[in-house]
This record gives C-alpha cells, sequence and structure tokens, in this order.
C-alpha cells in the first residue's frame, strides 16, 4: 500500500471480497450487532427476509477498503457516506461474493481532498447506493 | 409507530467507551482491512499516530451505545423488530485512535413519513477525553409502517 496520485476519473483496482456466514459472526462479535437475521435462517424467515442477510454495515466497512488501501490507509478517509439499497443475501453454503470498484469523481479546488464514489455489486445487484468518500490528499 | 414529538429531542450523553488495541483488530479483520495501521503498532506509529487506528466504520459501535438509548426510549416508540438501516454517513475530524475514551450524544435530526413508513434521521456526535469532537455519524433508520 501507498499513497498514489488522484487524477478525476481514475478508476482505482477492484476488490472481489468473499462473505460467508463466518463473516458475518465475525463482524456481529466485533461490532455488537447480534440482530438475529444476520446468523439465523429460521429468524430471518419468521420475519419475511429471503434468507440470511449480510450486516449493512459490514457491507459499509469493507467496501471503503479499496479507497484505504489506495491512498494511504484509514487515516485519510474525512467523510464517508452510503445508502442501503439492496440486502446482501449469504448463503449457509456458497455465501456471497460484493465486488467493488471506486472511481475518482472530484478533486477539491485547493488540491487536499478528492470525493471517490464506490459501486457495490453483490449477485449482480448494486447493494450500496450514494456511495461516496472524501479523502486526504 | 415513531413518535414524531421526539424531532429535535436530544440524549443525555453515553458513559464513555475506552477503545481497545485488540476490538480495532478484532474489527479491522470483520471488515477485511488489510491497512497496516489498523494491525501494527509501528506502522500506525510511523504515520505520527500514538497506537493504532481504526477502520473508518469503527465509529458505528459508538453510535451503537447512542441508538440502544433511542430505542429503549418509551417516549421515542420505535418498534424495533421494523426497523431496516436507510443510510449512514461519518464524518470524521481524526481517526479513532486505540486508547481514545469516547461519549456520545444523539439527537434526532429529523422524523419523517413516506408512503407509511417513518424515516428517523439521528446525529451522533463523538467526542474525546478533552471533549474534542472526533467525528459525527449521521444514520437514518426506516421503520416499516403496520401495512
Amino acid at each position: 500500500m501507498s499513497e498514489q496520485k488522484l487524477t478525476i476519473g481514475q478508476e482505482l483496482p477492484a476488490r472481489e471480497f468473499r462473505i460467508t456466514r463466518d463473516s458475518l459472526v465475525r463482524y456481529a462479535g466485533a461490532s455488537g450487532d447480534f440482530n438475529p437475521i444476520h446468523y439465523r435462517d429460521d429468524f430471518a424467515q419468521k420475519v419475511g427476509l429471503p434468507g440470511v442477510l449480510a450486516h449493512g454495515m459490514l457491507t459499509m466497512g469493507l467496501a471503503v477498503q479499496v479507497v484505504v488501501d489506495f491512498v494511504g490507509g484509514s487515516g485519510k478517509i474525512l467523510d464517508y457516506q452510503v445508502r442501503f439499497t439492496k440486502p446482501v443475501l449469504v448463503d449457509a453454503k456458497d455465501g456471497a461474493t460484493v465486488t467493488v470498484s471506486a472511481k475518482v469523481i472530484e478533486i477539491a479546488e485547493d488540491g487536499k481532498s478528492a470525493r471517490i464514489d464506490l459501486t457495490a455489486v453483490a449477485a449482480e445487484l448494486t447493494v450500496l447506493g450514494k456511495a461516496q468518500v472524501r479523502v486526504k490528499i | 409507530m415513531v413518535n414524531p414529538q421526539i424531532e429535535g429531542k436530544i440524549y443525555p450523553r453515553t458513559s464513555s467507551y475506552l477503545v481497545g488495541r485488540e476490538k480495532i483488530r478484532e474489527f479491522a479483520k470483520a471488515v477485511f482491512s488489510e491497512d497496516p495501521a489498523n494491525h501494527d503498532i509501528e506502522a500506525a506509529k510511523a504515520l505520527g499516530y500514538k497506537d493504532l487506528i481504526a477502520p473508518p466504520t469503527f465509529a458505528v459501535v459508538i453510535q451503537e451505545r447512542s441508538l440502544t438509548t433511542v430505542l429503549a426510549d418509551k417516549e421515542a416508540a420505535i418498534d424495533f423488530s421494523r426497523v431496516v438501516h436507510g443510510d449512514q454517513r461519518f464524518i470524521h475530524e481524526r481517526p479513532i485512535v486505540a486508547g481514545d475514551e469516547l461519549v456520545s450524544e444523539l439527537k434526532v435530526a429529523s422524523v419523517k413519513t413516506l408512503a407509511g413508513n417513518h424515516m428517523v434521521s439521528f446525529e451522533t456526535a463523538i467526542f474525546d477525553g478533552s471533549d474534542a469532537l472526533v467525528c459525527t455519524a449521521i444514520s437514518t433508520l426506516v421503520v416499516r409502517g403496520d401495512s
């Protein structure tokens, strides 16, 4: 990982994240979010969901790593926002794959920050909307 | 249901949360972070931090402590079983560092009703031990209507 120069329109290297039920349990423990829709099929079905879902905050947390890796670390992230548009279904056996790509949209006039937008796709659906990261440069 | 009267309500500050080094490592691993400054103290120090820094979304752990207070508030009357996370934002003044003792103060920014669903936006200000703002976490919860 190193700091790289950013230019408008530049695409950052995409990353594929393999999420399994183990990942969900790990995130539940790390974050303290123990909502059973993230690990129990019977509970998910009871509340009308198609199955166990990844925590939205897990998807948000991993998606920004594409930017963290490129700009030189977590400390460079000034502002990060997403909308949770579609859930990520995580099959008990096959898990799920979230593919994240990122593109530089804007560089501030003072040259000190830039806006990078993320695209996160799982099972051919865009799972995050308005996913914008402002980074220090 | 959500009580629209809670718009503007400010909830008392939480007790302080001590950010642990191993908690940062655990959270970093859970979000697939490969940032050395989340895992390796020497790497974090080389960047000028006094200890490990947290991944950008770690502030959710602090926000959650304030949100729990709201969800337990009978006046707010939020039915947690109908809650879906709509959106989330973190505005960082500086990264969270291991050793920080953080408190949070939550304000209900807005309560809106759209197509039978209620949308409640919260602004959680996170302060460090010297009362300096570290992060503002903004979150919208969608509470599904009765239909």
